[in-house]
């Protein structure tokens, strides 16, 4: 996956300029930054849901909507009102795969049996969504993801609301995902424990302030490039 | 009363079955905007001479649209943009009714409905309209539960997600237009509304909150018709009347989690 010089308005604003950046098959990405960063602007533009006002967005081997591309939203973007179980969301990610008019057929179901297995969901599969854990909601998405058969998968803060332990287990469930060849991006504001966790990470504030492994991009000029001067007292703070 | 109770069983069905999708996804005060923004395209189908679904029902979905353009342009929320177009259509509607010589129907009949003067071909339409909705339920089931949970990540998947929205629509101005004959453009909503609504305080999963709703519909619309029969009342509130007391009752005893 490829961006070269994307530059996105959102509201007659500019919200990302000139972002250039490659990710390699079996990448796990971290994309950090401060609110208003433009971490879902850029999920937004890879994923096809806002326009590229200049430059271009590339998946090689993978056009945008044709399912290749799997999109967790922020909990607040979905619906939580709909009492759909998990194993209706884990389907979900068959849509594609099959015509309008085609139910789901054994070969879905032996799918989605096996991407719940997966993401260790299994003897969850008849519960409503709104009865999981934060952490287990992520790994339906994920699941779902599996389902589809998508080969990159962007996770937008996937770590909101969800405890330690549990960002550990989806962390592993992601790192699995990408030992498969996958290219994961993952949206956070948590900024501890990002060496052990991704191989990549992008540095974002409206244009990209690094790119790199997570224990070379974190230098003083770059966290003051992301968070001002609270962004230096924290990489004095993490010297000490 | 044959042709009434037939007409009443088919909008008992299908208006919750759209209802369930309309109350899970927020969009009861649309449902009530668009039975109030069709009146023009009935009024103008009684002035031509042809069922007035024929032009009710295009109405009804260019006002879905007109509110997402509306909301987008004018950057206001959907609920403003619903607020503006329901209430022009509606005015709008009103002033070709006074003003056309041609028409002989009550605006009373249109606001509180008129089931027991329904027509043979009012039937025939009625039936046409539930099939269609029912097999266009079936057919986009999968895509409709995936955008109502979530919108984004079916639009990422492919533009059936679009489609699937569009064909939504399209179904709940059918229904609506159909349920007006019924229930009148005030109460169709509680058709359109209540038993989904009753429906889903008593089940758990989304399917069978389409099921039941669909039962207690019916069963709602042919004790409110039998009571307007025997105690004549208007056929309209005394559904809405039956409908609302399943819930009250319901809501009584059962409650859902919060989300």
């Amino acid at each position: 996956m490829s961006l070269r010089d994307v530059t996105v308005e959102v509201g007659g604003h500019m919200a990302l300029s000139n972002v250039t950046f490659d990710v390699e098959p079996g990448t796990l990405m971290g994309v950090v930054g401060p609110n208003g960063a433009g971490k879902s602007t850029l999920f937004n533009a890879i994923a096809g849901l806002l326009p590229v006002r200049q430059g271009k967005v590339t998946l090689h081997g993978a056009g945008q909507g044709t399912g290749a591309l799997a999109y967790v939203p922020q909990r607040e973007s979905v619906n939580w009102r709909l009492p759909v179980t998990v194993m209706d969301v884990v389907l979900m990610g068959r849509c594609c795969r099959r015509g309008w008019y085609r139910r789901p057929g054994k070969r879905d179901r032996e799918i989605v049996n096996a991407c719940l297995g997966r993401v260790g969901l299994w003897d969850y599969r008849s519960a409503l969504m709104t009865e999981l854990s934060g952490g287990q909601r992520q790994r339906v998405f994920v699941g779902r993801a599996l389902a589809q058969e998508a080969s990159v998968l962007l996770l937008d803060e996937a770590f909101s609301g969800v405890d330690v332990a549990a960002q550990e287990v989806l962390v592993g469930v992601l790192q699995t995902l990408r030992d498969e060849g996958r290219i994961v991006l993952l949206a956070t504001h948590d900024l501890t424990n990002l060496t052990g966790r991704f191989d990549q990470v992008l540095c974002l504030n409206r244009h990209v302030c690094a790119c790199g492994p997570p224990n070379q991009v974190f230098t003083s000029e770059v966290m003051e490039q992301l968070y001002g001067g609270h962004g230096v007292r924290l990489t004095m703070d993490g010297d000490r | 009363m044959v042709r009434a109770l037939i007409g009443a069983i088919l909008v008992g069905v299908m208006c919750p079955l759209v209802g369930a999708y309309a109350v899970t996804r927020n969009l009861a005060f649309i449902g009530d905007a668009l039975a109030h923004a069709v009146l023009p395209g009935m009024v103008l189908g009684f002035i031509v001479g042809i069922n007035p679904a024929i032009v009710a029902v295009p109405t009804g979905v260019c006002v879905a649209v007109l509110v997402r353009t509306v909301s987008r342009r004018a950057g206001l929320s959907s609920d403003t943009a619903i607020g503006i177009l329901f209430a022009t259509m509606f005015a709008l509607g009103l002033v070709m009714l006074s003003t056309s010589k041609t028409i002989t129907v009550d605006i009373e009949d249109l606001l509180l409905g008129q089931i027991l003067a329904i027509t043979p071909t009012g039937i025939y339409v009625s039936l046409g309209i539930t099939v269609m909705v029912v097999l266009g339920l079936f057919a986009f089931h999968h895509w409709l539960v995936f955008t109502s949970f979530d919108p984004l990540g079916a639009q990422v998947v492919g533009k059936r997600a679009s489609v699937a929205d569009y064909a939504f629509l399209v179904m709940l101005a059918l229904v609506i237009v159909t349920g007006i004959q019924a229930a009148g453009i005030v109460l169709v909503m509680a058709m359109l509304v209540i038993p989904a609504a009753t429906a889903y305080l008593l089940v758990r999963r989304f399917v069978s909150i389409m099921m039941t709703a669909a039962a207690l519909g019916t069963a709602a619309a042919v004790t409110g018709l039998y009571l307007s029969y025997y105690f004549n009342l208007p056929a309209g509130p005394a559904m809405t009347l039956v409908a609302s007391g399943v819930f009250v009752l319901v809501v009584s005893f059962k409650r859902r989690a919060p989300v």
